[in-house]
């Protein structure tokens, strides 16, 4: 069962407390955009293993979102950080980079701006 | 024959005697015994039958591992199946029956299964029972439902109580012997809080068995109890390791001291900095024929009898074993005055100490031998013996009345491997040990577990010891304490000569013995059926495990892991750890459903939701349907009227005269800020941001995919602020789906919400004289002209703070009263009140249903099911064609979602008026690709109609609304075909002048 450091209030947080909502940073599509594009967004997840960019809601608790950096082999959390961004921040990376020298982010997906 | 010692007994009180029952019969046994013990010190060798075979089954272990001396405990509701006899503290008045027999223990028919053992072999389900068909049913079948199953299932509720308890440790040590207790207190003395965990009644594990370390124990158990930050836990046995150190307990409280109203097991929920798992060794058994005969027994189990308990399992007692372990038995047999006529070891010319000891005292050791088999039936009688590299020819035989084996021992690595801790194998000791470099990791990527003692592999008593005490230490310094190296006696060199590797016994077993050689005792899986399964294409040590069932049942192959995958890299000419070990998963033995339960079971199973008026209700003859957590009133049935009599009298009395519903349930959200209103236009498939404040309006809300997720209406408090309605199912996670969206998307967004449910009571006063009713306690304008439909306002109505929305859910003229919900009893109070010249009953759930449909109103749930578009209802003008986007606009433009072959919502009318059936389907001609009749439709409602008298009810038909008219097939579960009509879903008052006045 994970524990998850709430960056909303600081809460180190049981799994329990929490709900998961899938994976970070898509980029929403709405009309206008393509059957394949629109496919993309809904559906198409690449569930990696390894580094993993997620989102959580601290549900029994204060009710935020966030983002959370985590490995879904070794259950290692690089970080978890404010759900208001399009992307891992600079610290984020850097976390990650800590452990996986040579990582990049997977084509689609951009650091967030500062 | 096995008997109790005269004198002896470590564990044993024998000045408090306990009486027992086993089949009926009355034994007796002392305190600090186990109900193996008991039995074994009654001679009552034989204690079960086998699981596929039936065949006669003694003890052979005297632990966790034990796979044959399964119980059916206790009568009545206190009845429980599968309990261990090996691990049962005995207590006055214990009730045990043996299992998986009939019509006795004594004599059993099922025993023929023996004969039919071929039948039986690896893989039988899948092969055996495909053919012919005819088979299954009438000879298969009943067969399996005879014999399958281990025990008996309990037949009412349990009637012991659970519960369940919450710890936050430093280091958590599971496994309370020598290591365990050295390695607590290492870690304790660094600074660390420490729980010490041990699964049995007693401190110090097999250490007091097999080594001097008695008074060791015992100091240390009183250093400890003296710390404060040591809490020390007996018969909590550690069930399961999880992610970021989240360790199961499973606490045994009162197993060995029934006693009513107090709980019986408690499962421990612990989140551990560290764990060390001090969880020692199981001896593994050997194989050879007739290893399953009552009588033999690992050899470290019968000397636990022996020293723990002052049980003798045999008078005379031939050892077999591969290693020097093994003449520990011997030693202390002959040191309690018991025979040991014969050792038969493996191996040639062992020169351990040990084996030096037993030869100096005389005992014959037939070296580089095999037990070739064993005679007897329901107990041992004889051993026969033959050359360790013979096929099974036997050169002599021996009369014993026990045989002890001792194939060498198999760290317990449970705990290291459940969250992902990797194994090495060990050559010399042929056993799987903890990998230091591959522990599994927490949070911050550091490994989180670390095994002492036996369970690292350190096997030898001062050894294991000195590992424990350094696990501890190092499980500390993982916590950035200091912890020096712990101090100790040094362990003494090594004595024992090499074990040597023996699977199959004699090496080159024939046919014959090979299928009378047991590797799993409880599954009754033989060395035969896993090289059947070899031969037979199985390379996978986990498919081989489902195969053959090895390792599958209640006991988890403790026993029989190692020498099944030793048997199986051999057929496959593999080693050992290229095939590996089939996975450890928690917990470490069955726990009691109930501990799983704990609490919640009975009026705690779930929190309750109240509404205020809940108490009238319940004083007032309420039927109750569950709603989520909440109760809602179904009806109000009034004495000598069905439920169902009450519903239809509850729909025509607010068609005709006037009804009240407690709606306090419906979801209600606030959301306000300058940028609600573009919010809510994202939100709802219609525009919201138009709404004048004062004005309501009904929305649809829908998913990213298209699909209809809730419904209800919007009142515009102000410029800023919207009051949402929602489902009463749907308050919450319409409330987190609005969150969602905010937090996440639109975070720039200014928009706050707030649920609101719990704060407003809200009542529903619908029918012909409801504006009457209001107009009776006043305060309010309640005129069509200032409070017309779709309308609301706000003021005191007879004195209460009222919020009024003049919205319809029945098509009668209608107001929904909020208040708050403190004044919500004495509201509801006062409208009953003041509403009973006027006619005023209560109405309940299914009579707002029934209303509903009558006007053919869609409900959340019932038209929709997760696949279903507002287009596919019919609900176009709720949906803007004006706004360029809103959440699912995109995914209902996908070619799914607009091909005209969706089925469509239309009204079905029964020929005959009959009701038909909920969810019944329209067939339309031919058959589908699985040889299923094709349908055209479904039907989502239906109900009987009380105002139309017959039946009524909505459905999604392929093309509906332009089949007007044509008549659909529905069958029915009862064999009639309902034939309906397809009409307009709205059945009652089409112009909606009732709600309208
Ligand atoms: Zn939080």
């Amino acid at each position: 069962m994970l524990i998850l450091t709430c960056p909303n209030c600081g809460i180190a947080c049981d799994e329990t407390e929490l709900t998961p909502g899938g994976v970070a940073h898509l980029e929403r599509s709405g009309p206008g955009a393509s059957d394949a594009e629109f496919e993309d967004y809904l559906f198409m997840r690449s569930n990696p293993k390894g580094v993993h960019f997620e989102r959580w809601r601290h549900s029994s608790g204060c009710g935020k979102w966030f983002h959370a950096a985590r490995d879904t082999a070794t259950m290692q959390v690089f970080a978890t950080y404010s759900a208001q961004v399009t992307g891992p921040t600079a610290e984020v990376l850097t976390a990650i980079r800590a452990k996986y020298p040579d990582y990049t982010l997977p084509e689609g997906l951009k650091e967030a701006r500062p | 024959m096995s008997q109790r010692l005269a004198t002896g007994g470590r564990l044993i009180d024998r000045s408090q005697p306990r009486s027992f029952t086993f089949n009926g019969k009355t034994l007796q046994g002392y305190a600090g015994d186990t109900l193996a013990s008991a039995l074994l010190g009654a001679d009552q060798m034989l204690v079960g039958r086998s699981f596929k075979y039936h065949r006669p089954r003694g003890v052979v272990a005297s632990g966790a591992e034990e796979p044959n001396a399964l119980m059916n405990m206790g009568e009545g509701e206190l009845f429980e199946p599968n309990q261990r006899a090996t691990t049962t503290e005995l207590f006055e008045g214990l009730i045990a029956r043996s299992q998986n027999h009939w019509p006795s223990l004594d004599y059993d028919i099922g025993a023929l299964n023996q004969l039919a053992a071929p039948f039986f072999s690896a893989g039988f389900y899948y092969k055996t029972f495909i053919h012919p068909r005819a088979a299954w049913k009438h000879l298969f079948e009943p067969f399996i439902r005879k014999s399958a199953g281990l025990g008996q299932a309990p037949k009412g509720a349990d009637g012991d109580i659970y519960e369940h308890y919450y710890a936050h440790v430093d280091v958590l040590v599971i496994g309370g012997g020598i290591a365990g207790l050295r390695a607590a207190h290492a870690a304790a003395s660094a600074g660390a809080r420490v729980l010490v965990i041990e699964q049995s009644a007693t401190w110090g594990g097999r250490a007091p068995v097999d080594d001097d370390f008695a008074s060791e124990i015992n100091a240390l158990v009183a250093e400890l109890a003296a710390m404060d930050d040591v809490q020390m836990r007996l018969r909590l046995m550690g069930a399961g390791v999880y992610d970021h150190g989240f360790v199961t307990g499973y606490e045994r409280l009162r197993d060995h001291a029934p006693k009513p109203g107090a709980p019986r097991h408690r499962l421990w929920k612990i989140r551990a900095q560290q764990v060390v798992s001090c969880t020692g060794a199981i001896e593994r058994p050997l194989s050879f024929a007739g290893n399953d005969r009552p009588g033999v027994m690992l050899a470290s189990a019968m000397r636990d009898y022996v020293v723990n308990h002052a049980v003798a399992p045999g008078q005379r007692t031939v050892l077999v074993t591969n290693n020097d372990d093994g003449y520990r038995t011997v030693l202390c047999l002959l040191d309690h005055g018991l025979e040991v006529p014969l050792v038969i070891d493996a191996r040639r010319n062992p020169e351990g100490t040990l084996a030096a000891k037993a030869r100096a005292r005389g005992v014959t050791i037939r070296d580089g031998y095999a037990a070739a088999g064993v005679r007897g039936t329901k107990r041992v009688t004889g051993i026969e013996i033959c050359p360790i590299e013979g096929s099974g020819g036997a050169v002599d035989t021996v009369e014993c009345d026990a045989v002890a084996m001792s194939g060498g021992w198999s760290p317990v690595v449970h705990f290291y491997s459940h969250c992902g801790g990797k194994l090495l194998w060990d050559e010399a000791g042929a056993f799987f040990y903890p990998d230091a470099a591959k522990p599994p990791l927490n949070q911050s990527g550091a490994g989180f577990v670390r095994c002492g003692g036996a369970a690292n592999g350190a096997l030898q008593g001062a050894e294991a010891a000195q590992c424990g005490g350094q696990a501890g230490a190092e499980a500390a310094r993982a916590l950035g304490l200091t912890a020096p190296v712990p101090s100790g006696p040094a362990p003494e060199p090594q004595a024992e000569a090499p074990l040597m590797p023996v699977w199959v016994m004699p090496l080159n077993a024939d046919y014959h013995r090979r299928s009378h050689t047991w590797l799993d005792f409880q599954n009754d899986v033989k060395l035969s059926d896993v090289q059947l399964a070899a031969r037979e294409g199985y390379e996978s040590v986990e498919h081989t495990k489902r195969y053959t069932t090895l390792g599958m049942a209640t006991d988890q192959g403790k026993l029989s892991n190692i020498n099944g995958l030793a048997v199986l890299s051999d057929a496959l000419d593999a080693s050992i750890p290229q095939v590996g070990t089939t996975t450890f998963r928690p917990p470490y033995t069955p726990i009691s459903l109930g501990s799983i339960a704990g609490e919640a079971r009975g009026d705690t199973f779930q929190p309750l939701r109240r509404t205020p008026m809940h108490d009238w209700h319940e004083a007032n003859g309420v039927h109750w349907e569950p709603v989520g957590h909440w109760r809602r009133p179904y009806a109000y049935p009034r004495s000598g009227e069905t439920v169902e009599q009450a519903v239809h009298r509850e729909v025509k009395n607010t068609r005709e005269a006037l009804g009240l519903l407690d709606a306090s349930t419906l979801g209600k959200i606030l959301v306000t800020g300058p940028d609600a209103g573009k919010f809510l236009d994202m939100l709802y498939t219609n525009m919201m941001s138009s709404l004048k404040p004062g004005r309501c309006r009904y929305g649809l809300m829908c998913n990213e995919n298209g699909f209809l997720m809730d419904d209800g209406v919007v009142a515009r408090l102000d410029e800023n602020s919207f009051l949402v309605h929602t489902t009463s199912g749907g308050a919450e996670h319409i409330h987190a789906h609005m969150e969602d969206w905010l937090q996440c998307e639109w975070w720039d967004w200014q928009v706050h919400t707030v649920n609101l449910t719990e704060e407003y009571a809200q009542i529903a006063v619908v029918g012909p004289h409801a504006r009457k009713l209001l107009e009776k306690l006043g305060g309010m304008d309640f005129s069509a002209e200032n409070l017309p439909f779709m309308g609301w306002a706000e003021g005191q109505i007879g004195g209460f703070d009222t919020r009024v929305f003049r919205i319809s859910f029945s098509g009668e003229l209608s107001f929904e009263v909020a208040v708050p919900a403190a004044q919500g009893a004495a509201f509801w109070d006062r409208l009953v009140k003041e509403g009973a010249d006027l006619g005023l009953m209560p109405y309940g759930t299914e009579a707002l249903h029934i209303l509903r449909a009558e006007k053919g109103f869609i409900m959340i749930g019932d038209e929709t099911d997760g696949t279903v578009i507002p287009q596919d209802l019919g609900l176009h003008w709720a949906i803007s064609k004006k706004k360029t986007d809103y959440l699912g606009k995109r995914a209902q433009e996908r070619p799914h979602m607009t091909d005209p072959a969706r089925w469509k919502l239309v009204g079905l009318e029964t020929i005959s008026g009959a009701v038909l059936p909920d969810g019944a389907y329209a067939t339309a001609p031919g058959y589908n690709a699985n040889d299923q009749r094709n349908t055209q439709g479904r039907v989502t409602s239906t109900y009987y109609s009380p105002t139309l008298e017959r039946g009524i009810a909505m459905g999604l038909v392929l093309n509906g609304p332009d089949r007007m008219g044509e008549v659909l097939n529905f069958p029915g579960t009862n064999g009639q075909i309902y034939r309906a009509r397809i009409v307009d879903p709205v059945f009652y008052d089409k112009e909606g002048a009732k709600q309208n006045v």
